[in-house]
């Protein structure tokens, strides 16, 4: 299987700022299964740019609000 | 679970229970028989059709209780069954990949086996051999892929 992501988010706090929005809420909105939005979440898996930009908009927020990189050797 | 998790299980569980019962049947017919004067065809046929059939019945199942449990829950049915995300895509496309590999590796064995002008019997065993094990690869990659993440 692929490495694990280093992305980090923080998809859960913004949900939870976003009148705790349900995990199902979000997948609706966003038009996927609340198993994808549940292993983004959890940075099991990297959305694409498209669907990060998107889960971005959900909650009005900019990019990076929603997702970060740690700094340092990406290797 | 996501309906296309559903459904990689479906598949992957009619293709390898039928395959195993294909190959005990030739098995137990090898006992009293050269390979050369087994009749596989026939069995062969009927169990690449009952794959098929047991897929689709399957799918059929799921899709009903994908329904249900939808409805019961309060959530369109469609919603569930017919969405298909980048992520399942993603996972499908990596199996398929995986599963590819496994088959052109049979492939070679097919391919030797033909050389060496062996019955037909092991030239068609060891095509629908690689066919089965390549599927049975591709689901537990995708399974996996579903669970550790991807």
């Amino acid at each position: 299987m692929g490495k694990p992501t280093r992305v980090t988010n923080q998809i859960r706090a913004l949900r939870f700022a976003a009148n705790e929005m349900t995990q199902a809420e979000l997948a609706d909105r966003l038009g996927v299964t609340r198993q994808t939005v549940i292993a983004v979440e959890q940075g099991k898996y990297s959305p694409t740019l498209e669907m990060a930009f998107q889960i971005a908009r959900v909650f009005g927020v900019p990019l990076d609000d929603v997702f970060g990189y740690p700094e340092g050797d990406p290797s | 679970m996501p309906f296309e998790e559903k459904m990689t299980w479906v598949s992957g569980l009619a293709m390898i229970v039928v395959a195993i019962v294909y190959f005990a049947i030739m098995v137990g017919r090898l006992q009293s028989a050269s390979a050369a004067d087994i009749a596989y065809q026939v069995p062969l046929i009927v169990a690449m059709v009952a794959s098929v059939v047991l897929i689709v019945i399957g799918a059929i199942i799921m899709a009903v209780g994908t329904s249900v449990s939808a409805t019961i829950r309060g959530r369109k049915p469609e919603d569930e069954i017919e969405r298909k995300d980048e992520r399942d895509k993603t996972i499908r496309r990596h199996g398929d990949l995986v599963g590819y590999y496994v088959a052109s590796a049979g492939m070679v064995g097919v391919l030797i086996l033909t050389m060496l002008e062996a019955d037909y019997f092991w030239i068609a065993n060891a095509l629908y051999l690689s066919f089965v094990v390549a599927m049975a690869v591709s689901t537990v990659v995708k399974l996996v892929a579903y669970h550790r993440g991807f």
